[in-house]
């Protein structure tokens, strides 16, 4: 098997710019690659290995003519089955939309092909990006590169794994709660949720419209840089998408020094229900911040303990109106009950067959949230707890450039160790939501192995609105930092995987 | 449907006091969708005029069409109302098939615009000062067509059709604060104040206005309540009442449907009712009650529309002359007496009188034929005027044939039950069913001959100067001629021959 895989990104845009390889060969790589591992990972529910390949010749093919091509062009990509592309089945990882090839292309999807970049394939997901673990997925759970019978995060375990397991260089995630955050700690990835508004989601099969966000993930810190510049801008077809630049990323990634940097440590995000070896990293990583010049203080989010509380109502209440055009009328499955049905019982035989319970869970939690007589205690009061939770980022970036936490309280569980326990499963999610909430930016980077387990660690920053470029700079200073320290980089802690497949395929 | 037990209207009034609530929907003349780029367009193909967000397909997101939020800043500022400087649009839950994201994208407590008045004038002469309670934004959902089942409703029917051109189509909501103190003049405000709306949107050019297309509709609620008690009654709100003589009636109606209930100690069911414009009875639709839980919540999917004050500035620099003003320029213009001008304004005349005008015919002459003949075969037919297919440019074409002597009165009025049945335009009309008067003295002299042969005395008669016989002899003429003979013509050639 061809070693490319195993560089990152940005390596193999140099290497297809300065004609070393072809994207053909490339792209190929990663198809053999995915053959032989995505049976045991299910990181991909589909693979575009035909249109991935054409694109991947047409770039060789200009290349070849002395065409000038746009900067990612030829470097393949995987694209989370949630946002919509014309030429593959979108699924949003349920029943319910099984089989659906969707007319339009999502605008970050158009975007992806306007820079020439081969679509590996769509990545698995919990139902409609409803989880933390990927195990609420309609087609199966998606396995950690790291311990194949653990998790590798939700919703977008397929995106984190399918970069993990060197299937794919880069890729696109959306984090509603932590989506692609906290995926990117369980499999020692990056993963960055930019400020809301600065990646159109037109084409993101809404979960809730004023959290969702697409983001990058990849291996390391430039690598996501090059994506978000490749993906951000204004959209028409999204009015909630800035209308402002916010720079260029990859810029932000090469900065050095963070000396005077000021980084705020939430108080609420460590301590209890956060695991010692997780802890151990964390503090670590403090200490090489402030060896490296950064300026540490304390900042106090007491509006924080709400905010798990505040986003299970606001999720639901959008989500519940979100999915209510899943009815079978336009598109997707229907199920047809026997005798003479009325619409009302087809739609609602076929949204009881179609959604998990999972997804269930959440429409009725929202219908009631937003129920006349409730709205006020429970979608109202989430709003003002949103607000609040603002007041604290602003209160807290007054006093800090950066804000600092775990990304999770603990490494990656085993499947199936917390699906009859929905509210521990809502607990993964504590460190990740509060930026949702705030439209922040957040960015999750490896830090190590915890000492209990040998699983991945990894950390949060948080910027305020807009400055995303911040957390390129202070996650590519620290990136540069613990592999200074440790000698290798995240990937070389990790198992091989491929060992890891074939004792899942010999059971 | 049986028709319910009425109270007399009168009597009605004696006992009650009636309270109405007018919400009337203008569809935009857009260019495209409110929220798409899909062309406004009706009549097309089926399912044409769609797109991934107007069908609601999973990922797609709406973008506010700017000409919508003008359009709905003009029309609150022509009713007087307040422009909210920020709004937000809010998603109204439902599950309904033509609805094709289980919501309807509208607004709820931040309307763009509110608190507003208009006066209305009724037949009588009477005006009454109508509260504007708002002025919102939404979009129209789309058409269902019921097959099989003999209703043509959704009950009994084997399947339904859905065509979603109309799904995203602009709609402003006007809906009135209650309307008290109309007393007997209820129906008839009811009915003016959606002529003035129409009126209001049709000058300010943001609306089609034809009723008979749905571009303007109307759900009228009526409730009743004993004279002096302060509580409301409960309402029902009628749906359905598409032209303005079915506001009228349907109203009128509810008033004598409701009196009959209450007299007898019953209970108004809180409801909405469809409108049979054939047997002129309203019936029961589904229960609407308070709690009907439409879930509104902002949409997040749009930022608040901020208009600012230099748009909405320049909106209003641009709004047409008030109806009232238009009213009192016309009446100049056309030099109609105060009488003439009413029964104008009242039949809802006045576009139609100014359009034929513009095409040139005269004032009267326009004011003559649609008060008159149009009114009485409108009447017949049991339709508005403007359902007619009568154009206003067909009634200057046909008064400038009467002019120019091609037809007479009568034959005009044969004419127009022609243009009526879709024949064509009053000349073609003419033309091809050869309805001119005959002119042509040989044919003419004939027919004098003929009749004088049975009324020999007539020529001596007009030597001696009695005119007044040469009538029997042009009566004799015209109906041997079945009525397309000239009959100054033949007036003339009958004196010359007694003079000959």
């Amino acid at each position: 098997m061809s070693n490319l895989v195993f560089k990152s990104a940005s390596q193999l845009v140099a290497m297809l710019t300065a004609g070393e390889i072809t994207s053909v060969e490339l792209t190929q790589a990663y198809l053999d690659r995915i053959e032989k591992l995505n049976p045991a990972i299910n990181a991909y529910l589909h693979v575009s290995a035909e249109t991935a390949l054409a694109t991947a010749a047409d770039v060789d093919r200009r290349r070849a003519a002395g065409e000038t091509l746009p900067a990612l062009a030829g470097l393949p990509i995987a694209v989370k089955d949630n946002l919509t592309t014309t030429d593959a089945p979108t699924t949003s990882g349920s029943k319910i939309l099984e089989g659906w090839v969707p007319q339009y292309d999502a605008t970050v999807v158009a975007k992806l092909r306007a820079e020439m970049m081969p679509i590996l394939g769509k990545t698995n997901l919990d139902e409609f990006a409803m989880g933390s673990s990927t195990e609420y997925s309609a087609f199966g759970p998606t396995g950690d590169p790291w311990d194949l019978s653990r998790i590798p995060g939700g919703s977008g375990g397929g995106s984190a794994a399918a970069v993990g397991a060197f299937l794919a260089p880069l890729a696109i995630g959306s984090d509603t709660g932590g989506s692609i955050r906290y995926p990117a700690s369980m499999t020692g990835t990056v993963g960055i949720k930019p400020t809301y508004g600065a990646v159109s989601r037109y084409g993101l099969i809404a979960l809730a419209s004023s959290l969702d966000q697409i983001g990058p993930v990849s291996r390391s810190v430039r690598d996501s840089a090059l994506l978000q510049d490749v993906i951000a801008g204004h959209d028409k077809h999204d009015s909630t998408s800035l209308p402002a630049s916010l720079g260029s990323m990859t810029e932000a990634a090469e900065r050095s020094d963070i000396k005077g940097l000021r980084v705020g440590v939430i108080k609420q995000l460590q301590g209890e229900g956060f695991q010692p070896g997780v802890l151990n990293r964390f503090n670590e990583t403090i200490e090489l911040l402030k060896a490296a010049g950064a300026e540490i203080v304390e900042v106090d989010c007491p509006s924080f303990e709400y905010a798990i509380a505040a986003y299970y109502l606001i999720l639901p209440a959008e989500a519940s109106s979100n999915l209510a055009k899943f009815d079978s009328v336009r598109f997707g499955l229907r199920v047809t009950p026997s005798g003479n049905p009325t619409i009302e019982r087809v739609m609602a035989a076929t949204r009881e067959a179609g959604f998990g319970p999972e997804v269930k869970r959440r429409i009725i939690l929202g219908t009631y949230a937003l129920s006349s007589g409730y709205y006020d205690a429970y979608y109202g009061s989430a709003q003002k707890v949103r607000t609040l939770i603002q007041r604290d980022f602003a209160k807290a970036f007054e006093v800090a450039d950066v804000l600092v936490s775990p990304t999770a309280p603990t490494t990656a569980f085993k499947i199936g160790e917390k699906n009859e326990d929905p509210l521990a499963m809502y607990l993964n999610d504590v460190a990740t939501i509060p930026a949702n909430l705030a439209g922040i930016p957040g960015i999750s980077l490896p830090i190590g192995t915890a000492d209990e387990d040998g699983l991945p660690v990894g950390v949060q920053f948080l910027a305020p609105a807009m400055a995303d470029s911040r957390l390129y700079h202070v996650g590519a200073v620290l990136e540069g930092l613990l592999e200074a320290k440790w000698g290798k980089t995240m990937m070389d802690f990790a198992p091989n995987v491929e060992t890891l497949a074939s004792e899942v395929a010999n059971g | 449907m049986a028709k319910a037990e009425l109270m007399d209207y009168a009597k009605a009034l004696e006992q009650f006091e009636v309270v109405i609530g007018l919400e009337v929907h203008v569809e935009l003349n857009t260019n495209t969708k409110m929220f798409c780029g899909c062309a406004n367009e009706f009549g097309s193909e089926p399912n044409t005029n769609v797109c991934p967000i107007c069908l609601g397909l999973p990922g797609s997101l709406p973008a506010v069409n700017k000409r919508a939020v003008e359009s709905a800043i003009s029309i609150g500022l022509a009713l007087g109302c307040e422009i909210a400087p920020t709004g937000r649009f809010a998603r109204k839950n439902y599950f309904y098939p033509d609805l094709a994201k289980n919501f309807q994208t509208s607004q709820y407590d931040e309307p763009i615009a509110f608190e507003g008045t208009i006066d209305i004038e009724v037949p009588s002469g009477n005006s009454y000062a109508i509260g504007i309670e708002r002025a919102h934004m939404e979009e129209d959902a789309g058409k269902l067509t019921h097959v099989g089942g003999a209703t043509g409703r959704i009950h009994g029917a084997e399947y339904s059709l859905v065509d979603y051109n109309r799904a995203g189509v602009p709609l402003i909501e006007i809906v009135t604060k209650p309307v008290i103190g109309a007393g007997s003049e209820a129906p008839e405000l009811a009915a003016a104040y959606v002529r003035n709306i129409r009126e209001i949107v049709k000058g300010l050019g943001v609306s089609d206005a034809r009723m008979e297309r749905g571009n303007v509709r109307c759900d009228a609620n009526v409730s009743l309540r004993l004279h002096g008690a302060e509580k409301l009654g409960t309402r029902t709100e009628t749906k359905n009442v598409n032209s303005l003589r079915s506001i009228e009636r349907a109203v009128r109606y509810e008033i004598q449907r409701q009196a009959a209930i209450l007299a007898k100690g019953g209970s108004i069911t809180q409801e909405t009712r469809h409108w049979h414009e054939d047997k002129g009875i309203t019936s029961s639709g589904r229960p609407k009650s308070d709690a009907d839980d439409y879930r509104y919540f902002p949409e997040p999917d749009l930022v608040p529309v901020q208009p600012s004050a230099e748009l909405i500035e320049a909106l209003r620099a641009k709004l047409p002359e008030k109806p009232a003003d238009r009213r009192k320029r016309l009446q100049a213009e056309w030099a109609f007496a105060d009488l003439e001008f009413r029964d104008v304004v009242n039949a809802g005349l006045l576009d139609q009188i100014e359009e034929a005008v513009t095409a040139g015919a005269t004032a009267q002459a326009a004011r003559k034929w649609y008060t008159g003949e149009i009114a009485r075969l409108a009447n017949a037919e049991d339709k508005d005027i403007s359902e007619l297919l009568v154009t206003p440019a067909h009634v200057a074409e046909l008064a400038s044939l009467v002019d120019a002597g091609k037809i007479n009165d009568r034959l005009a009025r044969e004419v127009l039950t022609y243009v009526l049945a879709g024949e064509g335009t009053p000349a073609q009309i003419v033309s091809a069913r050869g309805l001119e008067v005959v002119s042509d003295d040989g044919a003419l002299i004939a027919a004098i001959d003929a009749a004088l042969a049975s009324q020999p005395d007539v020529l001596d008669a007009i030597r001696e100067g009695r005119m007044q016989a040469a009538g029997a002899v042009i009566g004799a003429v015209m109906k041997a001629m079945k009525g397309s003979a000239d009959a100054a013509r033949v007036r003339e050639l009958l004196i010359a021959k007694a003079n000959a």
